[in-house]
């Protein structure tokens, strides 16, 4: 028996359903698409706790002065107090409050954990793509510079760095800590674009004339997206972590507030050992619970791009 | 190229060029270390022979001269050792210095590591296995709990509860102190009990990476037609979990050792500093603390080889592993 | 008795929470022991899906979903676990579509055979490795491969060799009811030919019931005993292969036919059929294959016909049931 193949089949004219054309329109549609991304993060349980704990710590930095009792910063109080009725989570070795501190010190937290992710994923994306859809000489070098920096043990460079840099502020740390997470998200975002180039539909868009940039941005990126944005909740995790840790070892400002310098002066200051582990567990706790969040909202992510991880 | 030969090739070319980032670093900075370095020096009140000037000179960057020749004297110090006079500890040298915490530290990590790797590795097979069950919840959301706890703090808490409050564990050091380290059996178990603390802690924080890694390759393996073709077949249950399932879902693990290794070395950075260990995180610590810069060249030259090698011997491991590998 | 009995088989699928798609609807069938059946149809029309169901191969979203099946005169609808297990030894056997990836990569084809006959194991059998290779490599022979392919890894064979490994290992459970789920799709022409000419003279060796799915008409009428045709999960005809290609009965048989064509002929006429199966997450009503077929009636189009006696087998054909009984009474 012989099998000769066909072409598709002749359609009843019944069969051709108009299909709809989507207009390139550039505002309107990007916040249509946040808002669906929202809202199917919202329907996984895990994201949605995550996106509560975070909705949480972004009120309590942009409303800290409003719920702070005090200034974080004035020593007028008791140094060494427990826990008591004026001073809701006690008093550090500097007679400062510890609440307010712990409320001013989320705007630190908040701001380096996405500022760095920010930064970092935007190299991070940049370099993946470039390297992802390129092969040639700078494929090769900027591959190889991706794999010695995911080589490269993250905090040790972070600490030689921040002690050569002389100026503290919360931008050399910003800068500090973005230096070191890019490689990751480089390295996944770079194999996902090498995967796409060699699909049909890149293919076609670049036969058809669609200049680099069009194809890189129109085409690519809108199919990473997940990816992307799990990059950022990756990094951003990452940068509350190594924030929280450079200012611990001391490498962060002393004269800004934030979870992480409280814990350096409980620790200058033997907290444990004078009775005060509010002064420890508070900023550590709250340090956990924002680097959580960003893991709760990147497990929405996740299911969002592998359909076998959803949840039932 | 054979994936061996392919290996070692990029083994040596990363080991270059890590060598010559630590050259590049200090020089690229601002400011003058060398400067810095050789004042601190100064002020300590030890003399500074010209040899360990030149030595830091090469080190951190000798003012008004090549390039080139600096490096490659940085290159010939590298080989010989040659470190150059730590501040911090003014009566040895940063090899000498080095070479009494690197056993500590390779021993903390080394055991850490390979323990968060067992379990974390286990529990990623049992929550792939059990998927969508509460046993699976259970470990990740424990898991990611885990893994959010920066280091320091878990240490921190640790230290509280279990030393300070409920002396179980000593408070800090590698070991008593007024001892001095020797191999006798005594001395290891003081040693043990002395590192329980900070590798419980280190094993922690560094579990969560190998048990979502695992669950989620383990899942993804799960719907693999051998496995179905497996299950078709009537074996047991235990056989499609390990020997199909997980020793499958095992190997995306392996190939990304490499970068939880950085995890766990930034983390004994942490836990060595909470608990005074002697190794080279608690170096790095104290050489940040005192702006010792020559130490910290040094330390951060060390931890980087460390983990290339380490990368280094998991990548040859991976053959046994993969026979798809062994062409 | 009958090997193997399935009376209104369901499965459905639950991709997403609210939707479901009935992949296979209120399917019954009877097979005896020792025939070879093909089960054709096109892409999504539940072939395979019927084919997990009856060796209980389904896994979530799919599930069946009411309907008996039994199989040796026992219900295994229900069963789970381990007295599943133990049924597959000497029961029930399915070889998958993708001998690509049916074998595991990181383990020998002699510890594939090892594992099958340990896990079935009886007391008192001789396990040791010599005896297992032994066992091992008669059941490769009866494949035509060699002995030597035990020490290979799944990588290091071709597609054809990987298939015919799964089809001797499928053979290592000494089953009564093999499942052949598309064994030639991903395999070029000449391979096809001599996989299915393998699996011919295994079954009339060994005289295990099979069932052999596929999409190629082709192949299927000229492997099979008998064949029965899918569409949109339900069986449409059920004849002896011979039977079919001479005359079809149910117009999607004849429309499935008429894509074929002689190579040698003056003039080839290519057909296809107008349309698309209809969407299985919609309840039907009526013949599924009303909206394609060209001798549709009103009655087509408000109830679903059933299987009936036509020619030596069985189609649900409201038309062709008619004529098939006008022809009947003109005769008598």
């Amino acid at each position: 028996m012989t099998i000769a193949t066909t072409g598709p089949p002749p359609l009843n004219p019944g069969d051709l359903a108009p299909t709809k054309v989507a207009k390139a329109s550039s505002l309107p549609v990007s916040l249509l698409f946040v808002g669906r991304a929202l809202r199917t993060l919202w329907s996984n349980r895990k994201a949605r706790i995550g996106l509560v704990i975070l909705a949480v710590v972004i009120l309590i930095a942009v409303f800290a002065p409003v719920l702070a009792p005090y200034s974080p910063t004035s020593t007028n109080f008791q140094p060494y107090q427990s826990p008591d009725a004026t001073n809701w989570f006690g008093t550090t070795g500097n007679g400062q409050d510890v609440f307010s501190q712990m409320l001013y010190g989320a705007r630190i937290s908040l701001f380096v954990g996405l500022a760095a992710g920010t930064l970092a994923t935007l190299v991070a994306v940049t370099i993946g793509l470039v390297t992802g859809y390129r092969p040639g000489v700078i494929d090769e070098v900027l591959s190889f510079v991706t794999n010695l920096a995911l080589v490269i043990p993250g905090l040790p460079l972070m600490i030689i760095l921040a002690a050569y840099l002389s100026s503290r502020s919360v931008w050399t740390i910003v800068l500090v800590v973005s230096f070191t997470s890019w490689a990751t998200g480089a390295r996944v975002i770079r194999s996902q674009a090498s995967t796409l180039r060699d699909r049909e539909f890149i293919t076609s868009a670049v036969f058809s004339g669609e200049r680099l940039f069009r194809v890189v941005f129109r085409e690519i990126l809108p199919n990473m997206t997940s990816l992307v944005a799990a990059s950022f909740f990756s990094a951003a995790t990452a940068a509350v972590m190594a924030e929280a840790s450079l200012e611990f070892l001391g490498l962060g400002n002393p004269n800004t507030v934030s979870w992480g310098t409280i814990l350096y002066f409980a620790q200058q200051q033997n907290a444990l050992l004078t009775g005060q582990w509010v002064l420890v567990f508070a900023p550590g706790l709250a340090i956990a619970l924002l680097a959580v969040s960003f893991t709760l909202i990147n497990f929405g992510v996740d299911a969002l791009s592998n359909p076998r991880l959803r949840e039932k | 190229m054979t994936y061996l030969t392919r290996k070692v090739v990029l083994f040596v070319i990363t080991l270059w060029a890590a060598i010559t980032l630590n050259f590049a670093l200090p020089r690229l900075m601002p400011g003058s270390p060398v400067d810095a370095a050789l004042a601190k020096l100064g002020s300590s009140g030890i003399p500074v022979t010209n040899a360990e000037r030149h030595a830091i000179e090469v080190q951190l960057g000798v003012p008004n001269t090549g390039l080139l020749s600096q490096y490659g004297s940085y290159l010939k110090n590298i080989a010989t050792l040659n470190f150059g006079t730590s501040y911090s500890f003014p009566s040895e040298t940063v090899a000498q210095t080095i070479g009494k915490a690197l056993p500590w530290t390779l021993v903390l990590v080394g055991v850490s590591t390979i323990f968060a790797f067992v379990i974390g590795t286990l529990l990623g097979v049992y929550a792939g296995w059990r998927r969508g069950r509460s046993a699976d919840s259970v470990v990740t959301l424990g898991s990611t709990l885990f893994a959010a706890f920066p280091p320091f703090w878990l240490g921190l808490l640790m230290l509280y509860v279990l030393a300070f409050k409920w002396n179980l564990f000593p408070l800090k050091g590698g070991y008593a102190p007024g001892v001095t380290p020797n191999l006798s059996p005594a001395f290891f178990l003081d040693a043990m009990s002395h590192s329980v603390l900070p590798g419980v802690t280190l094993v922690i924080t560094a579990l969560s990476g190998w048990v979502f890694g695992m669950r989620n390759n383990m899942i993804n393996t799960l719907g693999e037609d051998y496995v179905t073709f497996a299950e078709a077949n009537g074996l047991r249950t235990r056989t499609v979990a390990l020997m199909y399932a997980a020793r499958n879902a095992l190997l995306p693990n392996v190939t990304a050792f490499g970068l939880s290794l950085g995890a766990i070395i930034g983390g004994s950075v942490l836990v060595e500093g909470v608990f005074s260990y002697p190794g080279l995180g608690n170096l790095l610590y104290v050489a940040v603390t005192n702006h010792d810069f020559p130490l910290m060249q040094a330390l951060f030259l060390v931890i980087t080889l460390s983990m290339l090698v380490a990368i280094f011997v998991v990548d040859l491991l991976y053959v046994r592993l993969d026979p798809r590998i062994r062409q | 008795m009958a090997l193997l009995e399935a009376k209104a088989v369901n499965v459905v699928y639950e991709p997403n929470r609210g939707q479901k798609i009935w992949s296979v609807r209120d399917v019954d069938l009877r097979l005896e022991q020792g025939e070879f059946v093909g089960l054709v149809g096109e892409s999504g029309c539940g072939k395979s899906t019927l084919g997990f169901a009856l060796t209980r191969m389904l896994r979530p979203p799919a599930h069946l979903e009411g309907g008996i099946i039994s199989f040796d005169g026992q219900d295994i609808s229900a069963l789970e676990g381990e007295p599943l297990r133990q049924q597959r030894r000497n029961g029930f056997a399915i070889v998958l579509q993708s001998g690509m990836n049916a074998l595991n990569p990181v383990r020998d084809i002699a510890h594939h055979f090892a594992d099958i006959f340990r896990a079935h194991a009886r007391d008192g059998e001789d396990l040791t490795s010599g005896v297992l290779g032994t066992r091992g490599a008669a059941l490769l022979q009866s494949v035509q491969l060699d002995p030597d392919v035990l020490g290979r890894f799944p990588h290091e064979l071709s597609g054809g060799m990987r298939q015919r490994v799964s089809i001797a290992l499928a053979l290592a459970l000494q089953p009564r009811l093999i499942v052949f789920d598309e064994p030639t799709t991903a395999l070029d022409v000449i391979v096809q030919g001599a996989v299915i000419k393998t699996i011919k003279d295994l079954q009339a060796k060994n005289s295990f019931t099979a069932i052999l799915i596929s999409h190629d008409l082709g192949v299927v009428l000229d492997a099979t005993d008998r064949v029965m045709v899918m569409y949109a999960g339900r069986i449409v005809e059920d004849q002896p292969s011979a039977e079919l290609l001479r005359g079809p009965h149910h117009p999607y048989t004849e429309a499935l036919l008429g894509c074929y064509a002689d190579p040698r002929a003056d003039e080839i006429h290519l057909g296809g059929i107008a349309g698309s199966p209809p969407d299985l997450s919609l309840p039907q009503t009526g013949c599924s294959f009303a909206a394609r077929c060209p001798l549709v009636e009103d009655v087509c189009r408000s109830i679903d016909p059933e299987l009936t006696a036509l020619g030596s087998g069985t189609a649900a054909c409201h038309v062709r049931a008619r004529e098939f009984n006008a022809q009947m009474k003109v005769r008598s």
